[in-house]
């Protein structure tokens, strides 16, 4: 009894002197593009609560989250991979898997971490725990000529859906023997530039450059091949500059449809998930980046390409049509929403800070400071599939 | 002012696929190295008009074709950061 209490006592100390004890359900982190840095935020608390430097060269750079939230790994532009640990707000691990990288993905089992590259073309599988490489595979599309890799996706089974822009093909690599990864081509069309995996895991979209339309894959029956749909969203009509490639994912799929950035059209496109139809077109104030649904798919927030960087509009999916249009600070490259969506972040690059909107009424409820904020990532992305 | 405006731009907005350190992304490297031997016209005229069937978007609704050479000598020599 006396050992027992004074091991009880020996832990409220413990707890009293350690850390403040945090959930990771609350927690997430944005990455400052210019300086290497990551701010650690809480969207309860709604502030930072740590900032961790010496992460390279994070332009355009993503995370994804171990399972139980803890761990965040970070892909950085320049071929740099770094986990970090939320609770203790440190940096567990860091190496330098490639030249040129462009994001990564987690499997399902949390297991194995996917980075997908852009020189040399191809991806790589590292141990989640320890990040060591376990097995790469090359996107060899013709001999000795490699692609780039875009639209990297977990999806069921550990196996990673993705496109080659150079290759116009969708591969998929199967990773339930991590060591000896096998993989499954798709010829595709022109230059896919992104993919996304719907939430069941079931299809794999990439979107083409080369071609009007979205390459789409069935991945319960990949035997069927890759079809194309959307074919004729810009038929006989002039394409209009794009000045920066949409992103796929984060792909909005609300009440039974599909809500896809048009290119060279400023444009949502709106396609039935049923018969991958197209039913319906948005007109938005430019070249849509991001078309995000709320997690309840009752608003897709949208925002733009260069030089429109600086607005968002808000569609509402039972209208049908944009609901409130903002301006809500310069370079808007990103968005992320409160778990539940009654609150969205929204990083203003060019304004150095992070602005934190109410969904319902859209109040501005506060900002945070970040040096050229670029990805805003929340621990909600560490339980679903394509994240 | 403008010069300024210019490096910022091509930091951040050609920075999207050429790489913010310009060591490329979707586009290709724009570094002093892999552009050494390549017309500096050719390249001006790539950044204004754009290269059609890729996705090199034109900038001419942005800059003047004097501000593009600007831009294409920098990158040829050393880009300011
Ligand atoms: C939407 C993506 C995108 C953006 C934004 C973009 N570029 Fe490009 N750029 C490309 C691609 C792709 C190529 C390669 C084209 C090809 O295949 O020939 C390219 C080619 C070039 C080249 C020729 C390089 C060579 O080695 O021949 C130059 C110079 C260049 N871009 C400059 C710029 C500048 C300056 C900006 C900003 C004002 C810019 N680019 C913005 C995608 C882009």
């Amino acid at each position: 009894m006396r050992l027992l209490l004074s091991l009880v006592f020996a832990l409220l100390l413990n707890a009293c002197a350690g850390p403040q004890l945090r959930g990771t359900g609350d927690l997430g982190l944005i990455i400052e593009r210019a300086s290497g840095h990551v701010t650690l935020v809480n969207t309860t608390a709604r502030q930072p609560y740590a900032r961790i430097g010496g992460l390279g060269d994070l332009s355009h750079a993503s995370a994804v989250y171990s399972r139980d939230g803890r761990y965040a790994f970070i892909f950085g532009r320049d071929g740099g991979l770094t986990k970090i640990d939320l609770l203790e707000a440190k940096i567990v691990k860091r190496i330098i898997q490639s030249g040129n990288a462009i994001g990564g993905s987690i499997s399902q089992d949390g297991r194995i971490v996917v980075a997908q590259n852009y020189t040399p073309g191809g991806i790589k599988a590292f141990d989640a725990d320890t990040l060591e490489l376990l097995s790469e595979v090359p996107a060899e599309f013709a001999p000795g000529q490699f692609s780039k890799v875009v639209g990297l996706a977990d999806t069921g089974g550990n196996r990673f859906a993705y496109a080659l822009f150079d290759g116009g093909e969708i591969r998929v690599t199967n990773f339930s023997d991590p060591r000896k990864p096998t993989t499954q081509k798709f010829p595709a069309g022109s230059q896919p530039y992104d993919g996304l995996v719907t939430p069941d895991g079931r299809y794999f979209l990439a979107g083409l450059f080369g071609e009007d339309g979205v390459a789409l894959l069935d991945l319960w029956q990949p035997k069927t091949g890759a079809r194309k749909i959307l074919e004729n969203y810009g038929r006989g009509q002039e394409k209009l500059p794009v000045f920066k490639m949409p992103h796929l994912r984060g792909w909005s799929v609300a009440q039974g449809k599909a809500y896809l950035p048009a290119i060279g059209r400023h444009e949502v496109l709106v396609v039935d998930v049923a018969t991958w139809k197209e039913v319906g077109r948005i007109p938005v104030r430019g070249q849509p980046v991001f078309v995000m649904a709320r997690p309840d798919g009752r608003q897709i927030w949208v925002n733009f390409a260069f030089p429109d960087n600086a607005k968002v509009d808000v569609i509402d999916t039972l209208a049908g049509q944009v609901v409130h249009r903002m301006e809500p600070g310069k370079g808007i490259l990103h968005m992320e929403f409160a778990p539940r969506g009654e609150h969205v972040w929204l990083s203003a690059r060019d304004d150095n800070k992070v602005l934190i909107y109410n969904t319902e009424n859209f109040a501005k409820l506060g900002e945070i400071p970040a040096e050229s904020p670029s990805g805003i990532f929340f621990t909600s992305r560490a339980t679903r599939i394509g994240f | 002012m403008r010069q300024k405006a210019l490096v910022h731009l091509v930091r951040q907005d050609c920075g999207s696929c050429h790489g913010m350190t310009l060591k490329g992304g979707l586009g290709p490297a724009l570094l002093p190295e892999t552009l050494r031997d390549k017309p500096a016209e050719g390249l001006t005229a790539t950044v204004y008009y754009g290269r059609p069937g890729t996705p090199m978007p034109p900038w001419k609704a942005f800059m003047s074709e004097a501000e593009a050479a600007w831009i294409v000598d920098k990158l040829m020599t050393q880009f300011p950061e």
